[in-house]
């Protein structure tokens, strides 16, 4: 990007050694239909999609693998360890997404609570460990307390993904100051994960600094998925650029934005 | 094949299934292995073994997929 004072070149998202050309990702639930689902992606523009690990229907053969619908050549797809309430479990689902052998990209999830899906800290960490051990790329699903970011990038996470609010509440981003402190002090990308509700939440979350957002239910419960999926995109350009633009400090008085000199007598 | 069947837990349901590999399980299901990770009593079964690997009585066994998830 060329602008008027300058060059101001934005730097390509990279995690763990990968370059990915969106800083938006995308869930893959909740949608009505998978024709909607892959046109909203499309829309979106994002490369990363993120798929679940679950059992195959045996006797309704027709819910079928999503792989039926996402073309793996296309896009990114990083597992997650949703529904996991233990380091062990989420280990168990970590194992069996990688050998479906697309890539060594987790998304890890260990849950800690059902009302909230708040994220069970020390069951993550424990997790993480054992999976960077076992030569995955964790991308961690956490909340917004700099301490667990911390910890998370000392045991090898490659992305820390602190929520901005609930997952599926669509709340937006509670807690800026909490994202901005761990953006400041992680080196690891920072991809906010959760809680998004509309395109102006996800400008706002990216003019904070982080690398990127991953969301879901704001593109798929949208009355209009495919045109939800154009305007994240649309947003979360716009904040990224707002970030690196710099915006102007607020003040609490009026500043004139014309000349206050010339004034007829 | 005989009529003698092996009683499993297959994807959390008790199932009879008939003796064999666990692609000929996978074949009996009409599932393509490709699309499917397979595992054996808490040990997943790597595609290239799925031939080899022999089903036995009591066996649990969890056929699994990616499905749509945030």
């Amino acid at each position: 990007m060329t602008t008027a004072v300058g060059t101001q070149l934005d730097q390509p998202l990279v995690i763990g050694g990968r370059t990915f050309h969106s800083r938006l990702m995308v869930g893959t639930g909740k949608y009505h239909d998978n024709e909607t689902m892959v046109r909203a992606i499309e829309a979106s523009g994002a490369e990363v999609v993120t798929v679940a690990v679950r059992r195959v229907d045996l006797d309704r053969r027709k819910a079928e693998g999503i792989l039926h619908h996402l073309d793996p050549e296309q896009h990114f797809l990083l597992a997650n360890t949703a529904g996991c309430y233990s380091a062990e479990e989420a280990v168990r689902y970590a194992r069996l997404a990688r050998e479906a052998g697309f890539n060594d990209f987790l998304k890890l999830e260990v849950i800690g609570d059902r009302e909230t899906l708040l994220p069970d800290t020390a069951g993550l960490l424990e997790a993480a460990r054992t999976l960077v051990a076992d030569g995955f790329q964790v991308m961690a699903y956490t909340n917004d307390d700099l301490i667990t970011a911390l910890r998370l990038e000392d045991a090898g996470c490659v992305a820390v993904m602190p929520l901005a609010s609930p997952i599926g509440s669509g709340l937006g981003l509670i807690n800026p100051y909490g994202i901005r402190i761990i953006k400041k002090r992680v080196s690891v990308p920072v991809i906010v994960d959760a809680g998004v509700g509309t395109a102006s939440d996800a400008c706002v979350t990216m003019e904070q600094g982080v690398d990127g957002i991953l969301m879901n239910t704001a593109i798929a419960e949208a009355n209009d998925p495919v045109a939800m999926g154009s305007a994240m995109r649309l947003a979360v350009e716009s904040g990224r650029l707002a970030y690196l633009a710099g915006r102007m400090p607020r003040r609490e008085i009026a500043v004139p934005s014309s000349p206050t000199t010339g004034m007829l007598g | 094949m005989e009529d003698k069947t092996l009683m499993v837990q297959l994807n959390g349901e008790a199932r009879a299934v008939a003796p064999g590999s666990v692609s000929d399980l996978l074949r009996s299901l009409e599932i393509d292995p490709r699309t499917v990770v397979v595992e054996l009593n808490r040990a997943i079964v790597r595609r290239t073994a799925l031939e080899s690997t022999s089903i036995k009585e009591g066996d649990e066994i969890e056929l699994v997929h990616f499905v749509g998830g945030g």
